[in-house]
């Protein structure tokens, strides 16, 4: 369980101005949780998930892990608790010098343990990851997703109750940002771990996460579980942001080149149908259809699956009388479906 | 056979050939030198070297103080001439050595002499050391000490090694110029008789003899940096 109160991080820069990276941001993370914090670069979101462990401190505000307060703990303190709470980043941070076992190692040393039982406790991380045959070998001859997995298997030595995840996926290809995301989320419900998730990347988000924070400018301005957030965003970063993925905002491109898709004869509309509600299971076009005695040309849809439930929506091309029109908007804006006429040949 | 060999280094060596006894005690002052006061200089350096790295700016032991000192003085030592330090040194060298002259005499200045040097070979070896593993590092619960010694050391043996062996090269030239204010060593042996006697040959072996010996720190120095990059 993490929790961050009114926490805020202003640096100072060379000319003794101050930047607020963060600013008041209050935030429950449950234990077991998939949490993820995305924001587009300069958000603040890299400053903030290091004052969950504090590799910056927070000028203002508190920060609690597991009931205990980091931010009023001593250096030597504070280091044991970090020890609790495992870190991967974007570009890996491996030892170099060292090879797999060894860097998977490094955080055991003054554990306690014996030699044997850290060497079994390397083998069994490095089997949890993939890499049980990659022992001995140097960072430098593994690929990206390679080292990310040593890296998770790192900060995992300690048995830690959270890990934290700075851009974990952000220099990796597609294929291999998808199988770090299952290693996460098997891990995740394997152990039970806690996960924090730093992004930029719609995709990573839609793919793990349990709930979302949104940040901008340092500020936290929208949060929540997934489907809520992105099926209704209240701002307009979120919708930003779910624009990045979803094509339904091609339309507006498609209607400006004025492509043959899109051209309307007279007595035709372009709405746009958003779902805002878990429940689609109601055959709503053909429903439209029947009843209002109406044309639905479905020109293309975006159906995503966040959090278990479907986001996203239809393009149609209705066509019609103009009232049946008018009634059957009315239906579905009664069926709490997100009704907008794009285009009106009418 | 063996008298033809003799008989050709006596035609072709004149000179040195009646003085391999002190050509070898110089060889081992020079040593010696380089030896002794190189140990110094890598403890000192390496010393200073780690604390300008983590007392600077963004460090892992913020310190505008230590660092801005250490800087300065080192930039201070850089700037003076090596014939200038030797003799401004004198008094010190007697108070710590009780003598100015000789090996022990040159063993202050050289310290001093190579020491900022090595600071910054060290400095800029551990720069390498990338700020995202140190804070890879700290975010698993290491402190200052146990980064120094496990990460900023371990990471950079390759840079230290490279910084080692050029240090060591450039010691070995400097004790030959010590050698020019009566310390001693091949430098001096050249000095005195290859260029005051005009005894060419003697000149000609002892530049091979520190040819020799650069080119087997370049090449130990070599073997270390490959071991230690992966």
């Amino acid at each position: 369980m993490i929790v961050l109160e009114n926490v805020g991080k202003t640096f100072k820069d060379d000319d003794q101005g101050t930047v607020e990276a963060v600013r008041d941001v209050n935030l429950k993370i449950g234990k077991g949780e998939v949490y993820g914090i995305i924001g587009f670069s300069g958000a603040g979101k890299s400053t903030l998930v290091r004052c969950i462990n504090l590799l910056e401190r927070p000028t203002t505000g508190k920060v609690f892990v597991n009931g205990l307060e980091l931010t009023a703990l001593s250096e030597p303190e504070l280091r044991k608790a970090r020890k609790k709470i495992g870190m991967i980043f974007q570009q890996f941070n491996l030892f170099a010098s060292r090879t797999v076992a060894q860097n998977v190692a490094y955080p055991l040393k003054y554990s306690g343990m014996t030699k044997a039982g850290i060497a079994a406790r390397v083998k069994a991380l490095l089997g949890l990851v993939g890499l049980e045959d990659k022992e001995s070998a140097y960072p430098s001859q593994l690929s990206g997703g390679q080292k990310q997995r040593v890296a998770i298997a790192r900060a995992l030595a300690n048995d830690p109750g959270i890990l934290l995840c700075d851009e974990a996926t952000s220099a990796l290809d597609p294929q291999t940002t998808l199988s770090i995301l299952k290693l996460l989320k098997e891990l995740n419900s394997k152990l039970g771990i806690t996960i924090v998730v730093i992004t930029h990347e719609m995709h990573v988000v839609k793919e793990i996460c349990a709930r979302v924070a949104i940040m901008e400018n340092g500020v936290v301005v929208e949060e929540g579980d997934v489907f809520s957030v992105f099926a209704n965003p209240k701002q307009k970063i979120t919708r930003d942001f779910i624009d990045t993925t979803s094509n339904l905002s091609k339309i507006h491109a498609l209607i400006e080149e004025d492509s043959p898709i899109v051209r309307l004869k007279p007595g035709e509309c372009i709405v746009k149908l958003k779902y805002l509600e878990k429940d689609v299971s109601e055959a709503l076009v053909s429903t439209i259809s029947r009843r209002f005695n109406i044309d639905a040309n479905i020109i293309f849809g975006d159906i995503e699956f966040l959090g278990g439930a479907p986001v996203g929506g239809l393009i149609l091309i209705v066509n019609g009388a103009r009232s049946d029109i008018d009634d059957a908007i009315a239906f579905l804006r009664n069926k709490n479906v997100g009704v907008e006429v794009i285009l009106d040949a009418r | 056979m063996q008298g033809e060999i003799l008989r050709f280094l006596n035609e072709w060596l004149p000179n040195i050939m009646p003085k391999w006894p002190i050509f070898f005690r110089s060889l081992g002052e020079t040593l010696m030198m380089v030896g002794i006061s190189g140990a110094f200089a890598f403890v000192f350096g390496m010393f200073f070297g780690v604390a300008v790295t983590v007392t600077k700016k963004g460090g892992i032991m913020e310190c505008g103080g230590v660092y801005q000192s250490i800087d300065k003085v080192v930039n201070f030592f850089r700037s003076v001439p090596f014939i200038i330090l030797l003799a401004g040194l004198i008094p010190l060298t007697r108070l710590i050595m009780g003598t100015a002259i000789g090996v022990r005499g040159a063993i202050v200045p050289l310290v001093f002499g190579t020491t900022p040097f090595f600071t910054r070979q060290i400095e800029s070896a551990l720069a390498e050391v990338d700020r995202g593993v140190v804070e890879a590092a700290q975010s698993m619960g290491s402190g200052p000490i146990e980064i120094v010694c496990r990460v900023y050391l371990k990471e950079s043996l390759g840079g230290i090694a490279r910084g080692t062996t050029i240090t060591a090269i450039n010691l070995i030239g400097l004790s030959a110029m010590a050698g020019a204010v009566g310390a001693g060593g091949l430098g001096d042996f050249a000095i005195r008789y290859g260029h005051q006697r005009n005894q060419l040959d003697v000149t000609y072996v002892t530049v091979l003899a520190l040819v020799f010996i650069v080119n087997l720190i370049q090449i130990l120095g070599g073997m270390v940096v490959k071991r230690n990059v992966h």
